[in-house]
């Protein structure tokens, strides 16, 4: 075979020596709905395009005709891999537009349930990435930890995916001793398999040979496309939301940022491996920071904001505010004032944002979200440029791409 | 030193005097916006400034105003200088029956999808952008869905008016 090959020629002629190959929508190899059209030399890349938008639903027109709280399951299925971080950094952008100070527990207890919805994302990639790459076991093992999450979400808030998880200025209702009990249990047993699952992978032969120099990308090329999250910092920026713009009290948190040097697959893993070690040391940090809240803080778990937080269900049967603002807040009349706000969080693939215009309405005017991954994502087609693709499918996993999340 | 909002604006504005006008903070954040021809040497500016450094495109959307005869559409970039932690919206504005806008791909390459998604969905066309074509719309779609002419609800509906929403009458 030659080296260059003229790639551009039409199909059905005879001098054509590419295959030009559908990956995707639906393949099982590709986690989701991801379409490339590739061209192909043999087993060689020598293009690709990616077509997104086979999920698309219209999440920023919806969210012009609804009021803020019926916005947050949107966002719940943005990254679904990791809701709680959706749900809250869009009460953080309603509580930014609304004035809203929370106290410090309800902040403690957003940043346990964040951390547990990023470790829960950065297990599934990274696991995802060693069935790719061949070696299904590490899967099946972490696969049961991300279940006692779920468990936690439950016990907080009702559901497991598609978690709808607190109320503008707080939660719905205190976490119950069972939650505690279940986090505790995740806390202790989690550590045990997270080291046993980083024994099967970082110095395994095959998965070095695999993930090395695949499909790397430099820190000036990441920073140009856009790169936010595991994936800038794998390329070498130390570029983290959470030091960056702490939201909800991180800066009263102790973690290191942990970055890369190349970019490519295994600098990707690595990253996330570090940063659920350091997920695991804020949540047990914040879990002791709500122990030594004692007094009359010692059991809040939302603002006093009568206004926009839904009163309990028993005072709505016996007192006539409480009656008011029930109604007023279903219906969704609350009173919104006019201004335009970004804000972002760090969600477990990139800075997830959210620009909010409001214009006195009850519903946004406008809003946009900022998807990592739709970002990021653009950049799949000069990564695997050249390389094989059994290397692709295993880039593209490694980029942690979530299809609710990429057409929104 | 950090850089302030106040630096960023004088920088501005000596470098582009009146054309850069409307200079205000929402909630921390330096906004601004310039003529629609000027976009790309304000970005380019931004840029290549060494005290300003904003490297970074976070994001880029539009946003419709049907009710501004000349400047229905804004597209606001937002822009992070990472270095010293800053960000800044920049808007421009431009007339919905021309809606010509430079592309900003030659100088980052993020752009692209941005400005795809941007023209998938207001019809912003972006002048000399390399693959301007619909993104997470069909490729059959005749119109930019979400523009305000577009209601959300069934269009026999008509309980459901501007008016429960908290925006009076008719289509703003």
């Amino acid at each position: 075979m030659s080296d260059v090959q003229n790639i551009l020629l039409p199909e059905g002629s005879i001098e054509k020596k590419t295959i030009t190959l559908n990956v995707g929508p639906t393949h099982p190899a590709t986690h989701g709905v991801f379409q490339n059209i590739m061209e192909m030399d043999g087993e060689r890349v020598m293009s690709a395009e990616s077509t997104v938008g086979y999920i698309h639903r219209a999440f920023e027109k919806l969210a012009e005709r609804r009021p803020l709280y019926q916005i947050t399951p949107i966002t719940d299925r943005l990254n679904y891999c990791s809701s709680p971080i959706n749900n809250i950094g869009w009460h953080l952008t309603c509580e930014k537009l609304l004035g809203i100070q929370t106290p410090k527990r309800v902040d403690y207890l957003r940043v346990i349930l964040m951390e547990l919805a990023r470790i829960a994302d950065h297990l599934i990639c990274n696991s995802i990435v060693g069935v790719d790459t061949g070696a299904f076991s590490g899967f099946v093992y972490l696969m049961e930890y991300r279940e006692l999450i779920y468990e936690i979400y439950e016990e907080i808030c009702g559901s497991r995916l598609t978690t709808n998880i607190g109320r503008i200025g707080g939660f719905e209702r205190n976490f119950t001793p069972v939650a505690w009990q279940k986090l505790e249990k995740f806390l202790k047993e989690y550590p045990k398999a997270l080291k046993e699952f980083e024994n099967l992978f970082t110095r395994n032969r095959i998965f070095v040979d695999r993930t090395v120099g695949c499909g790397p990308i430099s820190a000036e090329r990441a920073l140009n496309y856009g790169f936010t999250g595991p994936n800038l910092r794998a390329a070498g920026v130390d570029y983290d939301v959470r030091v960056h713009s702490p939201y909800s009290s991180y800066e009263d948190f102790d973690f290191i940022v942990p970055v890369g040097t190349t970019g490519d697959t295994y600098d990707r893993y690595l990253v996330r491996n570090v940063e659920m070690w350091q997920s695991l040391s804020i949540i047990e940090q914040a879990y002791q920071k709500i122990q030594n809240i004692k007094g009359a803080d010692a059991e809040v778990y939302h603002a006093n904001v009568p206004e926009y937080y839904l009163p309990e269900k028993k005072d709505v049967y016996t007192s006539m505010e409480a009656l008011i603002w029930h109604f007023k807040i279903i219906m969704g009349e609350i009173e919104m004032p006019k201004g335009e706000v970004y804000h972002s969080v760090e969600g477990a693939n990139g800075e997830l944002g959210y620009y909010f215009i409001s214009d006195g309405g009850r519903t946004p005017y406008r809003l946009h979200f900022r998807r990592p991954c739709f970002i990021y994502y653009q950049a799949y087609e000069e990564l695997v440029k050249g390389s094989m693709l059994s290397d692709a499918i295993v880039v593209m996993s490694s980029l942690n791409l979530i299809a609710g999340e990429l057409d929104a | 030193m950090a850089l302030t909002n106040e630096q960023i604006q004088n920088k501005l504005a000596e470098k582009f005097g009146e054309e850069v006008s409307n200079f205000s903070e929402p909630f921390g954040m330096l906004t601004f916006e310039a003529p629609k021809e000027l976009n790309l040497k304000v970005l380019q500016f931004l840029y290549d400034d060494e005290t300003l450094k904003f490297r970074f495109l976070t994001d880029l959307q539009a946003v419709h105003y049907p009710n501004d005869k000349g400047r229905e559409l804004a597209v606001v970039y937002h822009l992070h200088n990472l270095v010293d932690n800053v960000r800044i919206r920049f808007k421009i504005f431009t007339d919905i029956n021309k809606p010509d806008v430079f592309t900003a791909t030659q100088l980052f390459a993020t752009a692209n999808w941005m400005e795809r998604e941007t023209y998938d969905f207001f019809g912003v066309n972006f002048l000399g952008h390399p693959n301007l074509k619909r993104i997470l719309n069909v490729d059959e779609m005749d119109y930019f869905p979400m523009r305000k002419e577009f209601p959300l609800e069934d269009q026999s509906r008509v309980d459901k008016d501007d008016e429960m929403f908290g925006r009076g009458g008719t289509i703003n």
